[in-house]
């Protein structure tokens, strides 16, 4: 079959597909099984090249981040907007972007890949940038352990050719500077000293207050381009080549403001280059200017109203992203719903919400505790001496009880990842729920 | 005031139980967490807070004290527990029990209850291969070796042992471990895969000393398990003992739910 002939078979796909309302990734996957090299292909021809944003937590935050600040530099952006960062949901997100003449048209990519899919990524197109987040518990029943994890980082640092940009507190995605290849440039984004301890690394997440895992010994910290300094509520200051420089940043939890350094700094070496900036003003009080204006990606802290209530939904999955969003408001404050899935997808082991510390819920209870692993959950918070009103493992169910219940209270839940496509599925019946 | 039937027979002049048992008056048990800094990341907190609140509210002062590489050993731990950890962690934990071993098998040989979940199980065998073909000799306290496997055996598991009844609780180990021929398995699998995937064994007991793949959960979900390691330690304390029962629907109700899932 002729090239183009192959590309309008996969764009006929995916124009079926999306008629029947199927997945996204499936036109990938007929489109790599009749033409393997297409993604590679076609994100060759980027003139700006290809960006890699991957790590186990906030990747679909920090790569909605990065695409705006680039864009508001001119830069006409490719990104795996679906939310399926696979290598076939890259090749679904291409075919729908290039036009029925084959034009491509874009500048650059911004790509959220999973672990596990970069490595595979990586071996067919050589990224110009990475920027790699953090290693932290999450789906250990799948990758087995983080050391793990930390090689797939590794080869992603290892196959990108201009610079690589890595959280400096993490010492797992900081050791991936000697995986670099000596032509590509390592960067840092970071946190001032008086932040670091809100940010624990999972080697000194506990619940008793145990020693710190010891920091490597005698290495110096490197000086970061984007270093968080500070923040209140949605004031940030940073500071960008060691000057400072504030910010507002309208996303929900601080692990979303640290994440912010880092597209800051990714978007900064991008521009930097000369190469890549189109637009006049360009430059950091632009770049911050954009930032205001990202509002959270889907899950990660969307507010929902209902009647006039506010209705906050923060994605669980792993104990750090658990522990920061309890601590990102005060619990007394919301009425309180957490729903914990078993699935696949959310990871069959929950034995995870054992690291989670659920003292900040005590004072305030919880109303609901729901989802397939509801009586884990609350037995759970039993342990941490946490009151629970209800415990009904029927989501929908439960979901409404959580809104009579909440009587006027704005309403805060934790959720799996299948729990809340459940939730936000419910709450159609009650609410405006944008579409994924 | 509740009115309960001890598990075991009550010491005269240990008095009635009641609900409302001072905090800490029937003294204090030593809790010792090995290797948190380096064995703790599939939530093995669980065992030591399921331990800490069931001592409490039975009316015991816990004193909780965590062991790393080379610190001095707590010898006076009454119960001594420890978890799963990477290969990096467990490395330095391989070379830190040799140097504690002599101490350690006094207190086996003691009767002191243990628990050891995964990778410290695994070094409280003669050794473990890794996959690498690195070995790690461990302090032999049970009679096994473990090899490391290509696959991971992940997922819910159910077993069933004559001393504790059904053991619930999720697997996740890569290293396949082979009993010696004396040596008596913690129960049997009935779902899941177990110490090898194959002899249809489960984890390991010698003397009061339980090891086991079932990672952080095992104890908050298998509450008769917890109790008997409460039990031997104040036993062995005191030398005698009187465990209220306490209230474990959530437990139960959790147990029914995790045994109707998908591995
Ligand atoms: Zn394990």
């Amino acid at each position: 079959m002729s090239r183009p002939l192959v590309r309008l078979l996969g764009q006929g796909v995916r124009a079926a597909t999306k008629m029947r309302g199927g997945g996204s990734a499936f036109p990938g996957l007929v489109m790599e099984k009749l033409h393997p090299g297409f993604v590679a292909e076609q994100l060759a021809r980027l003139p700006h090249g290809v960006v890699v944003v991957s790590g186990t937590n906030g990747k679909t935050t920090t790569t909605k981040m990065a695409v705006q600040l680039l864009e508001s530099q001119g830069l006409k952006v490719f990104t795996n907007r679906t939310g399926s960062n696979f290598v076939r949901g890259v090749a679904a997100s291409l075919l729908e972007e290039i036009s029925l003449t084959g034009r491509f048209d874009a500048d650059i990519a911004v790509l959220e890949l999973d672990e596990a899919h970069a490595v595979h990524f990586v071996r067919q197109v050589k990224p110009r940038f990475a920027l790699l987040l953090n290693v932290m518990r999450d789906q250990l029943d799948r990758f087995g352990e983080i050391d793990t994890t930390r090689q797939m980082l590794a080869q992603v640092a290892a196959a990108t050719t201009e610079a690589v940009i890595l959280n400096r507190e993490d010492p797992r995605i900081a050791s991936l500077a000697q995986d670099v290849q000596p032509d590509t440039r390592v960067l840092w984004y970071g946190l001032s000293e008086q932040l670091r301890p809100m940010f624990p690394s999972d080697d000194d997440m506990r619940a008793a207050d145990g020693p710190a895992a010891p920091t490597p010994e005698g290495a110096p910290q490197p000086e970061p381009v984007v270093e968080l300094a500070h923040f209140e509520a949605t004031d940030v200051d940073f500071l960008v080549h060691g000057q400072p420089a504030q910010a507002k940043v309208h996303l929900y939890g601080v692990y979303n403001v640290y994440n912010a350094a880092g597209a800051l700094a990714l978007a900064l070496t991008v521009t930097d280059d000369g190469r890549a900036v189109k637009a006049a003003g360009a430059g950091v009080e632009s770049l911050l200017d954009e930032l205001s204006r990202v509002t959270p990606a889907f899950g990660r802290g969307e507010t929902i109203t209902v009647g006039e209530t506010p209705l906050q939904l923060l994605l669980v999955k792993n104990p750090a992203g658990f522990r920061l969003s309890l601590a990102s408001a005060k619990p007394e404050a919301y009425a309180t719903m957490i729903a914990i899935n078993d699935e696949y997808a959310d990871g069959r082991d929950v034995s995870w919400l054992w690291d989670v510390e659920f003292d900040s819920l005590r004072a305030g209870g919880v109303d609901l505790v729901t989802g397939t692993r509801a009586w884990d959950m609350a037995l759970r918070l039993d342990y941490d001496q946490v009151p629970i009103q209800e415990v009904e493992p029927d989501l929908t169910e439960s979901l409404h009880k959580f809104i009579t219940a909440a009587d006027g209270r704005p309403m805060r839940v934790f959720c799996t990842y299948t729990a809340m496509l459940s939730l936000r599925r419910a709450l159609r019946a009650v609410a405006d729920v944008p579409e994924i | 005031m509740t009115t309960t039937t001890s598990m075991f027979p009550q010491t005269p002049g240990s008095g009635s139980p009641t609900d409302t048992v001072e905090p800490g008056g029937l003294g204090e048990i030593h809790l010792v967490q090995l290797y948190p800094r380096d064995m703790n990341i599939y939530g093995d907190w669980g065992n030591t807070l399921t331990l800490k609140r069931r001592l409490e509210k039975r009316g015991y002062g816990v004193k909780l004290t965590d062991y790393n590489p080379g610190d001095s050993f707590p010898a006076d731990g009454d119960i001594l527990v420890g978890g799963g950890g990477q290969d990096s962690g467990q490395f330095r934990v391989m070379e830190d029990l040799q140097s504690i071993k002599p101490v350690l098998m006094q207190l086996v040989d003691d009767g002191a209850p243990m628990l050891a979940i995964c990778g410290l199980y695994q070094l409280f065998g003669h050794e473990f291969r890794t996959i690498g073909g690195q070995t790690l000799p461990g302090v032999g306290i049970f009679d096994l070796t473990t090899v490391g496997g290509e696959q991971r055996l992940i997922g819910n598991i159910v077993t069933e042992s004559e001393k504790f009844g059904t053991i619930i609780g999720y697997e996740n180990h890569s290293g396949l471990t082979k009993l010696g021929a004396g040596q008596q398995p913690l129960a049997r699998v009935v779902a899941g895969a177990g110490n090898d995937g194959q002899d249809g064994t489960e984890g390991a007991v010698t003397k009061e000393v339980i090891g086991s793949y079932l990672h952080g959960s095992l104890l908050p979900k298998n509450p008769a398990l917890a109790d008997h390691l409460i039990a031997t330690a104040v036993r062995r304390r005191y030398s005698h003992y009187h465990l209220e029962p306490l209230n474990d629907t959530l437990a139960t109700k959790a147990r029914e739910v995790a045994q109707s899932r998908p591995r």
